[in-house]
């Protein structure tokens, strides 16, 4: 048993070189961003000491940058700062409740997207909404940068495309054009403060007579990994989405939708509930593009 | 390991101390320093009791290591109150009886200081949400909501008769 050590380094690249250097020596290393999951994990399912690697001290980790064309947001950008940021909230409101729904005010004051999409849950909020606004994420390691799309990021429960060596920088997102608009929603037993039961984002484009351009649709919480809906995106283009075709972009994720059975609900129910969350974000999300 | 040197401010004084890397900041208030107003319920982020303000934001003393502290400030329910008294958050706290058996109380008046520094004239239902992360299981939340809104409207109107032009 070996003893725990932090890291805080300076600079992305000596983050990278800590990773590495405790990969060749076969020495574990856990990045820690707002640690909302990371000490709650130290503290109960995984104890073995490591190496913990603060990056919240490198300045490149906490970038904040909406452009006229384009949005970052470095990896340990907490979601307060996210939340009070209202230019932002008008681009990805979708993305922003996503990032709402999780935890408390004092939790919101820490936790950060990029972790919730390291962390890799199937049920983690903001990864719906990322796939859904084609975010890229970008990925420092040994070889330089490199980039990956969201809905490539996470691999199974818990586990990620992250290789050894490598740091999840942040995420880009393309700006939406006038009538493209995002909405999320999870369904919980209570109003606050719970993991999703099951979860759905959209992202849908309307031309100027209120056709559906082009749409995105990911559900959470109904698979190992949280999973992009085309069959739903093609069940809504074309349309004006209108009940009938927000219904069948509902039976679609419900179909895409491989749930299991524990004590937030019945692998039915899962199935049925997407489907709601489908039409009802699906409505919103139109409601705001053309809005 | 070794120990970790960190050099913080805590309620506006510099403390340096010693911890282990994976000490939480809590951990390090409670049993290095012996500041045990801060107070542990869950130790994982969900019960609020252990809230402090760390670079003036709301966040959980249990998932903060220590170390993460250096050149930070970290303001504690011990520097809540000054020479000349309580402050209005705990005074409103004991006169509305918004505590029973008072565990989750320091959590509460931060989380209130917060509160009302980022919203002074919150209503009914933004306190409930912003105070959501705090658990009590003694008062049934009433009488903490009572409190807050009873200090939010005293300071208010103390904002108010400071202003130029109310004098």
């Amino acid at each position: 048993m070996g003893s725990y050590a932090y890291v805080a380094p300076g600079t992305v690249a000596e983050a990278v070189a800590v990773l590495q250097d405790h990969a060749s020596r076969n020495k574990r290393a856990q990045v820690l961003a707002g640690g909302t999951d990371v000490l709650v994990q130290m503290r109960t399912m995984d104890r073995e000491p490591r190496t913990i690697v603060d990056i919240k001290t490198i300045e490149e980790m906490n970038r904040l940058d909406i452009g006229a064309e384009q949005t970052y947001i470095g990896a340990a950008v907490a979601s307060a700062i996210l939340n009070e940021n209202d230019t932002l909230r008008g681009l990805f409101p979708g993305l922003l409740e996503a990032a709402e729904l999780i935890g408390s005010t004092q939790i919101q004051g820490r936790a950060s997207i990029g972790g919730n999409l390291c962390n890799a849950s199937p049920a983690g909020d903001t990864i719906p909404a990322l796939i859904v606004n084609a975010a890229v994420c970008v990925i420092a390691g040994p070889a330089g940068e490199r980039e990956l799309a969201a809905e490539d990021f996470v691999t199974g429960v818990g586990t990620n495309a992250l290789a050894a060596g490598e740091l999840l920088l942040g995420i880009r997102l393309d700006n939406p054009s006038a009538k493209t608009r995002d909405a999320y929603l999870r369904f919980i037993p209570r109003t606050e403060m719970d993991i999703a039961v099951a979860g759905c984002g959209l992202r849908l484009s309307f031309d100027d007579s209120g056709i559906c351009t082009a749409a995105r649709a990911a559900i959470g919480a109904v698979a190992p990994t949280v999973l992009l809906v085309p069959a739903a995106a093609e069940a809504l283009v074309g349309s004006k989405v209108d009940d009938a075709a927000l219904a069948a972009a509902g039976a679609a994720c419900s179909a895409a939708s491989s749930p299991i059975t524990d004590k937030r609900g019945t692998a039915d129910y899962r199935r049925k509930i997407v489907a709601v969350l489908c039409r009802r974000a699906g409505a919103i999300a139109r409601d705001r593009a053309l809005g | 390991m070794s120990k970790v040197q960190v050099s913080t401010s805590i309620n506006e004084e510099t403390i340096e101390f010693l911890c282990e890397p994976e000490q939480t900041l809590l951990d390090v208030l409670r049993e290095n320093l012996g500041k045990t107003g801060t107070k542990e319920g869950c130790a994982t982020g969900d019960c609020g009791a252990c809230s402090v303000l760390l670079n003036g934001r709301l966040v959980c003393s249990c998932l903060v290591l220590a170390v993460e502290c250096q050149d930070a400030e970290v303001t504690t329910i011990e520097g809540i109150a000054t020479d000349q008294g309580l402050h209005p958050i705990q005074q409103k706290f004991l006169e509305h009886a918004a505590l029973q058996c008072g565990i989750c109380t320091p959590g509460y008046i931060i989380a209130t200081k917060a509160l009302l520094e980022k919203i002074p004239n919150p209503d009914e239902q933004t306190i409930r949400y912003w105070l959501a992360g705090n658990l009590c299981r003694c008062t049934g939340y009433d009488k903490i909501v009572r409190a807050v809104q009873d200090v939010a409207t005293e300071l208010a109107s103390e904002v108010r008769d400071a202003s130029p032009e109310a004098q």
